[in-house]
């Protein structure tokens, strides 16, 4: 990890990027600006952390901007993580691919899977990603069920008489 | 009203797409035979034309190792392109970790991974634990390191069992599945279960090994290194495993990295990443034992790097078994651990909190936690936010299967599409890990 001091250095590189930074519990996070989220994990590639463990979705209901994607990401040399933290709002989720978006560039190969679920999840869109579809869910589904106020178990059951696709029945 | 008419223009167009994707069977044409699929044709008249073969593969076939689908285009025997579907088994664990109390997301989070729950369970309370800053006692890591490794020698036997069967060997299936039985036997003595065994709890482990287990484990551990000898004299022995092992499926350390894949497949290709020797967690830098690492990385590696992990597996049990020492093998935190038994009926305290942590359970202070070991398949990681209640706000599981089955179309395009169930089997996929 760095430390609380290497993590305001890192900090103080990145400029206006950077929203704040915490440190908690050992662990150093970057809140970044969610339009630079390129910028930033092209600058901690070049300082070391070029291995990008995973990419997390989460939901801040009901607080604004409400949704948010975590990159951690792994110096393996140094063995040396940190994560960064962007936030979007609801209304416009939109932030870029981590994904190599033109030839020659090494970009993140690995968001491929990830972000399709943070997409299927939680309704993240991620610009210039080259397969953003669902995952997990049916590709025809509604609604994005990670969501904090997507109800636990409040999917009916298809049954012939509920079936929207059905027509309805005649007596 | 037809049903179509019921759809809004939009969705019909988005279903159709994914029709035209899932279409079983498309037949394409390419014009200089042995070039890749897309190559351009001069378009000579009398040029011999090959045509292309989408099969769709599984989500039940045998060797696909779970549900897992994909959709390969052939050329003649050679694959060109595969797309895995996933999604099957998606049972929405995530969400329905969000509606438990810490406590009980333990018996759901283990079955994510049905072959590692160990490794769940150990992520999933790493977290918790980083986020209560609670401690756990040497004598409940070196249990737990004892578990984890055992479910690891269990896990890569099952992986061993069903991918020999894959190549078409059935004895192999046996043999491992003999050896599999006395470590779930093994995890029967400990904690009442044989599967999915909810004996890693948040502070430690759920209770004390029993009389008569650690003569049980020794006489394990004695008896497995043998075995291994012999599954290895078995393939190492056989002309045609070696034949569809050998250079196939093969990718290099650096496009596994930038995959994100981790674990044997990364170290089959040279690159000695385990986080138990980088980031020591759970007491593992106590032990003295050895990574296995291949040289070139094909599936032949990654046979050999898994073979030789149950027996540094086997290691480092004796290790911890020998020096496990005496002392609680539960935090004595009561607000978090369950008060012993005999407490209740002389201590109101006792019972107050055994109210509490059984109806409401204990509240985590608000905080994100991410807590990654190394599983039998590569980085395991849980992430876990709080928000201060008594119930996770997100449980996310980093999965290595979900993360791993991205390289599986590099390692197998290319070659055969025999050779691709050779590299599906050593890519071992868990697709109850890929799907949660």
């Amino acid at each position: 990890m760095p430390d609380a001091t290497g993590l305001e250095l890192i900090g103080q590189e990145l400029g206006s990027a950077v929203l704040d930074t915490v440190f908690f519990r050992e662990r150093a996070t970057l809140v970044i600006e969610p339009d630079s989220v390129r910028d930033v994990l092209a600058h901690l590639r070049g300082e070391g952390y070029a291995f990008m463990a995973s990419l997390h979705g989460v939901d801040y209901y009901p607080e604004e901007p409400r949704l948010g994607v975590v990159y951690e990401l792994l110096d393996m040399a140094r063995v040396d993580r940190i994560s960064v933290k962007l936030r979007v709002h609801s209304q416009a989720p939109e932030v870029d691919s981590a994904m190599p978006d033109r030839p020659g560039d090494r970009g993140w190969p690995t968001a491929v899977h990830q972000e399709r679920e943070v997409y299927d999840m939680f309704g993240v869109v991620f610009r210039g990603h080259p397969d953003l579809r669902r995952i997990l869910m049916p590709e025809d589904y509604e609604g994005y069920p990670q969501r904090r106020d997507f109800p636990l178990g409040g999917e009916p059951v298809t049954f012939t008489y509920n079936d929207p696709k059905r027509p309805p029945a005649t007596a | 009203m037809s049903p179509v008419e019921h759809e809004t223009s939009a969705q019909s167009e988005k279903l159709s797409e994914y029709r035209r994707r899932e279409q079983s069977i498309t037949l394409s044409e390419v014009d200089r035979p042995g070039g890749p699929p897309d190559a351009a044709g001069d378009g000579e008249p009398g040029e011999t034309r090959q045509e292309l073969l989408t099969l769709n593969f599984g989500p039940h076939h045998p060797a696909t190792h779970g549900v897992l689908r994909l959709l390969v285009t052939l050329q003649g025997e050679v694959v060109r392109d595969i797309k895995p579907i996933i999604g099957y088994v998606h049972t929405g664990i995530e969400k329905t970790a969000e509606d438990k109390s810490y406590w009980k997301v333990i018996p759901v989070i283990e079955r994510m991974d049905y072959l590692a729950y160990y490794f769940n369970a150990m992520a999933f309370c790493g977290a918790v634990e980083t986020l209560v800053e609670v401690e756990v006692p040497k004598r409940a890591q070196y249990l737990r390191v004892i578990n984890l490794e055992l479910n690891r020698i269990a896990s890569h036997l099952f992986w061993l069992a069903t991918s020999a069967l894959d190549l078409g060997a059935i004895s192999m299936f046996w043999y491992c599945l003999r050896e599999r039985e006395l470590i779930v036997d093994l995890f029967e003595m400990s904690s009442g279960q044989r599967m999915h065994t909810r004996y890693f709890q948040v502070g430690g482990v759920i209770e004390d090994v029993p009389r008569g287990y650690a003569e049980k484990l020794r006489s394990f551990l004695k008896l497995m290194p043998g075995r291994v000898d012999q599954y290895r004299a078995l393939l190492n022995g056989n002309e045609i495993v070696l034949a569809r092992l050998r250079g196939t499926g093969r990718l290099d350390a650096e496009s596994l990295l930038a995959l994100g894949v981790t674990g044997p497949l990364l170290r089959a290709a040279g690159n000695p990443w385990d986080l138990r020797k980088a980031q020591p967690y759970c007491s593992y830098g106590d032990f003295d034992f050895r990574i296995p690492i291949g040289t070139v990385g094909d599936n032949y590696d990654r046979l050999v790097v898994r073979l030789a992990e149950m027996d540094e597996s086997v290691k480092i049990i004796g290790q911890a078994l020998e020096g496990l020492p005496e002392g609680p093998y539960m935090t004595s935190d009561r607000k978090v651990a369950l008060p012993p038994r005999h407490e209740l009926a002389t201590s109101m305290e006792a019972l107050i909190h055994h109210f509490k942590l059984v109806t409401e359970g204990f509240r985590v202070p608000p905080g994100e936690a991410y807590y990654p070991v190394e599983s039998p398949r590569g980085e395991l990681g849980c992430w876990v936010r709080s928000d201060g209640s008594a119930k996770p706000a997100r449980v996310h599981m980093r999965d290595p299967s979900f993360v791993n089955l991205q390289a599986f179309s590099q390692m197998a395009e290319g070659g055969y599409i025999a050779d691709m169930i050779a590299t599906l089997a050593m890519l071992d996929p868990i697709l109850g890990g890929i799907d949660r």
